[in-house]
């Protein structure tokens, strides 16, 4: 199974379904099991796999989850969805706000071409549906940081639908096997981002900032085909990967710009599916994991212990690691949507509906969009399978490191070096390091050039690999030298001259004639040792084939 | 129908039409130095005073019109007039955005609010060299039929004082000065009908829902066009119904009606409503051959409760329209009875959400609770909007209630959709135009009016508008003749959609040939001022 060290496996898929109404989707989804889709016999019909708890007590039954994910992606574009409003994050509050975002009555909505162009190329990616004509609503709720009083979504009729997304997640001992994995798309939305209301305790006062209020959101909806924080976590890193490569959106998750609910429940394999929480707040992947492991095993705990799940919205507490309940703004709502009636039906073309002589500004061509789509992550990774004959993890890695990719093609651009000996130094050395001291791609002391220099050096042989690694820590450490500055200073260079090492070869083997005559009485192992005692006189900087060559020309002379 | 032969029904058909009040002939005399911009604007200031009473206005501008009046005055000194508007004083209905000019929807929800910006029509307005001489009254967000539930109070037919009304009514016991039996204007737009029928001006905006500036045009002597849906830009109009919203336009004839319709119309690029198409301005010829035309008479428009003497006058239209050789035809538009039903559950619908806004944050009335957000929004939202507003924003919630969408608003969709269909049907069969009755019989007395509530009264009174709402086709009310009490009485035709320019140029035959009498208001002039206004105002467009 793809994560260890839970418990559960992947079963059902059919429960986020259970809540839809009218081809619709809920924030609210209603307790599972009420209805269920044609789709819960398809997808019973597959080998489930079940993991039972570790320690089994007796009697005790096994634990199946579903997690469904929920994810709000801000569009990167100049204005906002229906406003020429600017977007820019951390602008002064209330700063970017137009007529239309403050709700001034009499204010209409504009739609943005570009936040409909970022919709369609992330529904193509995403290998959806993409609706030829798709539908604006209203959904109505009272709070301050939504100054129309509702949010202008697609509920009836979204922009794409029916997609899928493929994510690999790394699995073994070294997770040095990747599985395949794909979570259905279940559709997606363009929709009004809110603005923020700052509580100041302090003064007992909320203020609002309108900055945020109308920026244009894509709302993805991700099935319940996953199974735990990791296999979550992992889906939401690709379609960060997608949305970057499509430049739809920057996906920054710290920024805001990428949000995910979580849908959680548990259940008995073969027993209808649990009721769910949602646990929202969750502002990074690491987060994300841990907040579903950790709800998915409360959840356990509860119903083992006799207690009942409620159908409620948690929130995340990154310091305590755990889901708390939320007060929750939104209630039991009855959202009362409306078609919004100052939005004409959204119609897309494509190359055979696309009426003669459109003006290509008016309109908007899905085919255009799909011929100039970017290349995708998954592409990128099998062409570096190909291209450098790496292993498909290694390509995961380099991709899903931000920065890497681009920090190994700089390497590979100006070395000598082999691709191979370049993944090896990167993904094991650099990324280590990296590791180690928790900095990122960007915040690296070696540039792309440094490594390539040295591991130049290490392919002309001009230094060993042992060297090597040391330049690469003086690198790490003094920046500003060269590799070949460090390797000069150091004296690391490999012994090039022939001379010198035979006349090394030849002092070596004088002092030690008792392994001379072993060699030569029949026990050619024995001439490993006079390799080791020659390189150990050249310091390490000679190589041991040159070495071991001039041996032998010795010895059998 | 049977035909009502009563003498002063009968149209007085004069080919000589040289009716002294129409725009154009302003404008005329203003090319021509007769008038300057200023002095027009003084005199409609002057009588905006006189007519207080009226209460059409909120709001008057004086100091912005006088200093339109005063550039206007430069641009025909130097010979660079903008067009037909320049210099031509005309109100807009206090439910569109004006920059810098509060704007109150007559609510207390808004007194005080100074929108920031113009609504399109307003800016194309002013770029047109109009002048602005004020906001006028209406119902409290132009939810009513009567202009008379407003926070300012309700507006008076300036009917109620005319020489025509007051020979006709019976004595009263208290004295001639007993003003209790005053006219409502009808609604909601009854100020800016107010504002153009007393003269204060030449032309107004309002805004037509459901038969809101036809209604009031129709109880005011006034023509009253409410254009194609998406024909004219709705942005910086507070809305209402924003599916059948559109601004209306109020004027004393048909040519002045038309030509502001040619300012107003076109795509909007703030209005995704707005049709993409580029508008040509209304030009209506001066001679038409109706001949050709073919006339609908809907059946189901003949309800009991329409007043003989409008039954009358209809009948004597299509009589008219036949006479000249037009094809009058009988046609059915079989869903009309459940016209107000769908419009009730969608008007409130919509306006629930339009109205969610209004929360006591952003803008307009905030209470002085502050124990918590929402109590915040429930006092601001009570003290706000009337009883009206928050009735229909109650019953608009209820149904769009999850468990109720269904069966309420989905299936007021559905209706609409056939009322719509009705209308494509009948003018797939060949109909030119609808001729029709605005509304059931003449304006009625307020004592007499609030005898209903509001929900009762707009389900009555949008009997023959509301449905072209639904529907989004064009449609004006003409004045036709006068009552036996001296009111007005208005017929309606309605126009396929986008068939504005054919519409009028009906409407422009059909006002020549009945020659509606002009409000005589020498006596309300004599009473209040000893000074006969509409008499100078004709004296100025004469002098051409």
């Amino acid at each position: 199974m793809a994560a260890p060290m839970l418990r559960w496996g992947c079963v059902g898929r059919c429960w986020a379904l259970a809540c839809v109404d009218r081809g619709s989707r809920h924030r609210r989804w209603a307790p599972n099991g009420f209805t269920l889709s044609g789709r819960r016999g398809q997808n019973s019909m597959a080998p489930q796999p079940v993991i039972t708890a570790q320690k089994p007590r007796k009697g005790e039954h096994e634990w199946a989850a579903v997690v469904g994910l929920e994810i709000h992606v801000q569009i990167s574009s100049n204005s906002k969805l229906f406003s020429g409003s600017h977007v820019h994050f951390a602008a002064p509050p209330n700063s970017l706000v137009s007529f239309f975002d403050a709700s001034l009555p009499g204010t209409l909505p504009v739609l943005n071409r570009r936040c409909v162009e970022a919709a369609v190329m992330t529904g193509l990616a995403l290998n959806c549906r993409i609706n030829k004509k798709s539908l604006f609503d209203r959904k109505h709720y009272f709070y301050a940081d939504l100054p129309a009083g509702y949010q202008i979504t697609q509920q009836r009729l979204p922009i794409a639908v029916n997609g899928s997304l493929t994510y690999g997640v790394c699995v073994g001992n070294k997770r040095s096997q990747v599985i395949t994995k794909t979570v259905r798309i279940k559709q997606i939305q363009l929709e009004q981002d809110s603005g923020k209301s700052l509580h100041d305790d302090l003064r007992s006062q909320t203020l609002i900032d309108l900055n945020r209020a109308g920026v244009g959101l894509l709302e993805v909806v991700m099935e319940p085909d996953m199974t735990c924080g990791k296999e979550a976590a992992t889906a939401v890193r690709e379609l960060q990967l997608v949305l970057q490569a499509l430049g739809t959106s920057q996906a920054n998750m710290a920024e805001g710009q990428l949000r995910v609910d979580a849908n959680i429940s548990v259940h008995h394999p073969g027993e209808p599916f649990g009721i769910r929480t949602e646990v929202k707040n969750l502002n990074s992947t690491r987060f994300l994991a841990k907040a579903i492991d950790y709800e998915i095993q409360r959840q356990i705990n509860e119903l083992e212990n006799g207690g009942e799940i409620l159908n409620e919205t948690r929130s995340f507490d990154s310091r305590l690691g755990c889901t708390v309940p939320m007060r929750d703004k939104e209630g039991k709502q009855d959202y009362r949507f409306m078609p919004e009636p100052n939005l004409p039906p959204l119609v897309l073309y494509d190359a055979t509906s696309l009426p003669a002589g459109a003006d290509s500004q008016q309109v908007i061509d899905i085919d255009y969009i799909r011929e100039r789509l970017p290349e995708l992550p998954s592409m990128t990774r099998e062409k570096l399978v190909q291209q450098y004959g790496m292993l498909p993890e290694h390509s995961f890695t380099l991709l899903n490191e931000v920065g890497l990719l681009e920090f190994f093609q700089n390497v590979i651009k100006e070395t000598r070096a082999e691709p191979k000996l370049v993944t090896s130094w990167v993904l094991n050395t650099f990324l280590g390091y990296l590791k180690q001291q928790s900095l990122t791609v960007s915040e690296s002391p070696v540039t792309p050039s440094a490594l390539a220099e040295l591991l130049t050096l290490l392919d002309g042989k001009v230094i060993s690999s042992l060297a090597a690694k040391q330049v690469f820590e003086e690198l790490w450490k003094s920046k500003g030298k060269t590799a070949a500055q460090i390797v000069s200073e150091k004296k690391l260079e490999l012994m090039q001259a022939r001379e010198v090492l035979a006349q090394l070869c030849q002092t070596v083997m004088e002092g030690h004639p008792q392994v001379v005559m072993d060699v030569k009485t029949g026990n050619p192992k024995a001439i490993n040792k006079l390799i080791g005692l020659v390189r150990k006189a050249t310091l390490s900087r000679a190589d041991p084939t040159a070495i071991k060559k001039i041996l032998e020309e010795k010895l059998s002379s | 129908m049977p035909g009502v032969s009563l003498l002063n029904l009968e149209f007085k058909v004069n080919k000589n039409d040289d009716r002294s009040y129409s725009k154009d002939l302003v404008s005329a005399g203003l090319k021509q130095g007769q008038i300057t911009p200023t002095e027009l604007c003084q005199k409609c200031l002057s009588l905006i005073k006189k007519t207080k009473f009226l209460n059409a206005y909120i709001t008057v501008t004086e100091e912005v019109a006088l200093k339109q009046a005063e550039e206007s005055e430069k641009r025909y000194a130097k010979g660079q007039s903008l067009g037909d508007l320049d210099g031509i004083p005309v109100a807009v209905k206090d439910n569109f955005s004006t920059s810098g000019i509060e704007t109150t929807c007559a609510s207390n929800m808004l007194k005080g609010y100074i929108p920031p910006y113009n609504a399109t029509v307003i800016q194309k307005l002013l770029d047109q060299g109009a002048l602005l001489m004020g906001k006028t009254n209406l119902d409290e967000f132009a939810m009513g039929s009567g202009s008379t539930d407003g926070v300012f109070g309700p507006v008076k037919n300036p009917w109620s004082y005319s020489k025509q009304y007051r020979e006709k009514r019976k004595p009263k016991p208290h004295g001639e000065n007993d003003d209790s039996d005053w006219l409502v204007t009808g609604g909601s737009s009854g100020g800016s009908a107010a504002a153009v029928s007393a003269f204060t001006c030449f032309a107004a905006l309002g805004s037509d829902t459901g038969g809101s500036t036809r209604n009031p045009a129709a109880h005011c002597g006034l023509v009253g066009l409410k254009p194609s849906y998406g024909l004219v830009s709705r942005h910086g109009l507070i809305p209402l119904v924003n599916s059948m919203d559109v601004p209306g336009i109020l004027t004393r004839c048909v040519d002045d009606a038309a030509m502001v319709l040619g300012i107003l119309a076109g795509h909007d690029p703030k209005d995704s409503t707005t049709i993409q198409d580029p508008v040509k301005p209304f030009l209506l010829p001066s001679w038409t051959d109706v001949s050709k035309l073919c006339i609908g008479i809907p059946k189901e428009y003949l309800v009991p409760e329409l007043s003989s003497e409008v039954q009358s006058l209809w009948t004597k239209a299509a009589d008219l329209f036949e006479s000249e050789g037009a094809k009058v035809i009988e046609v059915s538009l079989p869903h009309t009875s459940y016209s107000i039903v769908c419009y009730h559950v969608l008007c409130t619908s919509e306006v629930a959400s339009n109205m969610a806004r209004f929360d006591g944050l952003e803008y307009g009335h905030r209470c002085d609770i502050n124990v918590s957000t929402e109590a915040m929004y429930a006092a601001t939202r009570r003290e706000g909007f009337n009883d009206v507003v928050r009735g229909r924003i109650l019953s608009g919630n209820f149904f769009l209630l999850k468990k109720n969408y269904e069966n309420y608003f989905i299936k007021a969709q559905k209706v609409r959709r056939l009322i719509a269909n009705d209308f494509v049907n009948v003018f797939n069969s060949g109909v030119d135009v609808l001729l029709t009755p605005t509304t059931l019989s003449e304006t009625v007395p307020y004592l007499e009016f609030i005898k209903e509530d509001n929900r009762t009264r707009s389900a009555q009174d949008d009997i023959f508008t509301q449905a072209v709402n639904m529907a989004g086709l064009p449609a004006v009310s003409v004045p036709v003749a006068l009552s036996n009490q001296g009111l007005p009485i208005g017929l309606q035709f309605i126009g396929r959609v986008f068939c504005d320019q054919q519409l009028l140029t009906v409407a422009k035959w059909f006002e020549k040939q009945v020659q509606f009498p002009i409000i005589q208001l020498q006596e309300l002039m004599d009473d209040y001022s000893a000074i006969s206004a509409n008499e100078k105002l004709a004296s100025v467009s004469l002098k051409q």
